[in-house]
């Protein structure tokens, strides 16, 4: 192919299709070689495995994926799955409530950081450490917090409150809560850094302007500098709800699912068929909805992003 | 507004009957006291846990039994990190974190190395080197990004079997190459693009190629944001744990899967004191890397984030 697009390149006045190849394979060759990583990365693994999952998610494949085509069966068996159910309206509410607080504190932190503190750097730091740390290492150690009999229930109740009560990662009805105190705590420090980057980035004339117009301060970060940092929100919710889809090491390491199935997640539902369950057809079928759960936050984002340059992604 | 604005307007003069320092703004304003006592709140929300883990590992297990959570420890005890590090249990085996600590080495390291110089080199590519369908490749691997890793997990497990690296240290290499790309290729765009062009289209004058370019201009200069890539990576192929489960292999477990294997697994009484040790030392190399590198950090989080 590149012998015919050298030898009639070459003299060629007109685009000829030879013309056309060289221009194409050749041009840049180095570039292009160099780029191959990442070009295989995007064909095989994001284009390519992704469009793999989807296909084995409409076979019956067990423990391997050789199985034949069974339409939606896959589908309908999870969707009457009590576990798949639970996990779905777990993420939901965990989802809901962790994106709320965490937006909401985030902002309340970066507001109360911009006004000219003393040791700012200081309580960055303290903020921020905990998403230095792998999930693991937060689940465990709010786990052993939250420890009915030795953690503080136990200590508040040995000073003689005995009607104490924090039992919520052993409540079932409950045990969503303590999987949010640990995930506001190791992500509520980088929503607060990236709010406070945009408040910074606002114009001083603005502040200046709502000054003269005598607009309570908190009015002016509310309905006047808050809609300014639209950028900045989009990609807040944006990355913390691609994050809350993904949600999986935490709910390992704190509850593992329980008590029960009662904080059970997608993610760990598709891990589990996966791996241990044996069902690979069901596992398939469950990552393709968190990859359209997904799509449903990240598309609309993107088209506003980048919509306008005319580009896919 | 009008409360707030003579307060910090008419400050200087009023507050004369204690001078503190150059500045002569009150200290104790209702303002003040507002902003840093719900600061600190928050403060001890994020430092209660950190307290409570190495208190907790330096304490003695009937100190633990019949002790508060919120006690500091009776003496500094380094029995439970001995343990933590050379024998507690780990599913079936009893050598204490050591071995894992070793795997997240031999994993981290080359991952990072191997992982930024493919990102360097596609960021100075998409910059410098645009070809046909480079701006749409790139599109896709920032948007591949967002992809919920069970998505591409089986079909990866196939590949690496064919590939024969399954189940070893190679593996799980390749893995975090691929998914630590979208981010660090931002980031080395990013970079490439702010410097001056002029520097590259001058070399190129002079005959330079891709490589050479690539290796006496374009590297010598990105030291700044090498160092940001490589606080990114570390911490955070330090802290996975998905893919150190699935694809490491039973003897290149990481830290984190082996932690949770003592603490989540074990057998007979729960040792806290040894859990948390275990779960301390995990977390110090991030948090050395965190400390250490201060600013960087934030501007390593930020840089990947603002524009996603």
């Amino acid at each position: 192919m590149a012998d015919i697009a050298v030898r009639t390149g070459e003299g060629a006045q007109t685009v000829s299709r030879p013309n056309f190849l060289k221009k194409t394979f050749l041009k840049n060759l180095p570039a292009k070689i160099a780029a191959l990583p990442m070009i295989a990365t995007v064909l095989v693994v994001f284009i390519g495995c992704t469009i793999w999952t989807i296909y084995y998610s409409f076979t019956n494949s067990k423990l391997l994926p050789t199985g034949k085509f069974v339409g939606f069966e896959q589908y309908e068996r999870l969707f009457t799955a009590n576990r798949w159910n639970v996990s779905v309206s777990n993420l939901i509410t965990y989802g809901i409530m962790s994106l709320v607080l965490t937006l909401a504190l985030g902002f309340l932190l970066a507001v109360l950081m911009d006004q000219k503190i003393r040791f700012e750097s200081a309580f960055r730091t303290i903020m921020l450490y905990p998403f230095a740390l792998s999930f693991i290492v937060t689940g465990l150690v709010w786990q052993w917090i939250m420890n009915p009999t030795l953690g503080i229930q136990g200590a508040i109740r040995s000073l003689g409150w005995e009607s104490f009560t924090f039992d919520w990662i052993s409540n079932p009805r409950m045990v969503l809560f303590a999987l949010l105190i640990a995930g506001l705590w190791q992500g509520v420090g980088f929503c607060m850094v990236l709010m406070l980057a945009g408040l910074r980035g606002v114009d001083e004339e603005i502040w200046k302007a709502a000054r003269v117009d005598g607009i309570p301060t908190w009015r002016t970060y509310l309905f006047i500098v808050l809609p300014m940092m639209r950028g900045v929100l989009i990609t807040a919710v944006v990355l913390i709800g691609s994050g809350i889809v993904r949600l999986y090491d935490l709910v390992v390491a704190l509850t593992n699912g329980g008590p029960g199935i009662s904080s059970e997640v997608p993610a760990k539902y598709v891990v589990n068929y996966m791996f241990s369950g044996g069902n690979i057809g069901q596992a398939l079928a469950a990552a393709t909805m968190m990859l359209i759960t997904v799509l449903i936050i990240v598309l609309p984002w993107a088209y506003l992003e980048f919509g306008g340059k005319g580009k896919r992604a | 507004m009008t409360m707030t604005a003579s307060m910090t307007g008419s400050a200087p003069v009023s507050q004369a009957n204690e001078p503190r320092g150059p500045r002569p703004k009150p200290f104790f304003t209702p303002k003040k006291i507002m902003i840093y006592s719900t600061l600190i709140f928050f403060s001890l929300y994020f430092l209660f846990p950190l307290y409570v883990m190495v208190a907790t590992s330096f304490k003695t297990m009937p100190e633990i039994r019949f002790g508060s959570i919120f006690a500091l420890p009776n003496q500094i005890n380094f029995d439970s990190w001995v343990r933590a590090w050379s024998t507690a249990c780990t599913g079936l085996t009893c050598n204490g974190l050591a071995p894992g600590f070793w795997n997240s080495v031999k994993i981290t390291v080359p991952s990072t190395i191997v992982s930024i110089f493919i990102a360097a080199i596609n960021g100075y590519a998409l910059v410098n080197w645009r070809f046909k369908g480079s701006e749409l490749f790139f599109a896709v691997l920032i948007f591949g990004s967002f992809i919920p890793y069970q998505v591409m997990l089986y079909p990866l497990v196939m590949i690496t079997r064919e590939l024969g690296i399954f189940g070893k240290l190679e593996a799980v290499i390749l893995i975090h190459t691929i998914f630590g790309m979208p981010i660090l290729t931002l980031l080395f765009r990013n970079y490439f693009a702010s410097l001056p062009q002029e520097l590259f289209k001058a070399a190129r004058v002079d005959g330079a190629g891709f490589w050479r370019i690539f290796f006496e201009i374009m590297l010598p200069m990105s030291l700044p944001i090498f160092v940001v890539a490589l606080i990114l990576q570390i911490t955070g192929i330090w802290n996975d744990f998905l893919f150190g489960a699935v694809f490491a292999g039973t003897h290149n477990q990481p830290m984190t899967v082996q932690l949770n294997n003592i603490v989540n697994s074990a057998q007979g009484t729960p040792e806290y004191n040894v859990n948390m040790a275990a779960t301390v030392l995990t977390g110090l190399v991030p948090l050395i890397v965190y400390f250490v590198s201060g600013k960087l950090f934030v501007r390593g989080v930020a840089a990947g984030a603002v524009k996603g």
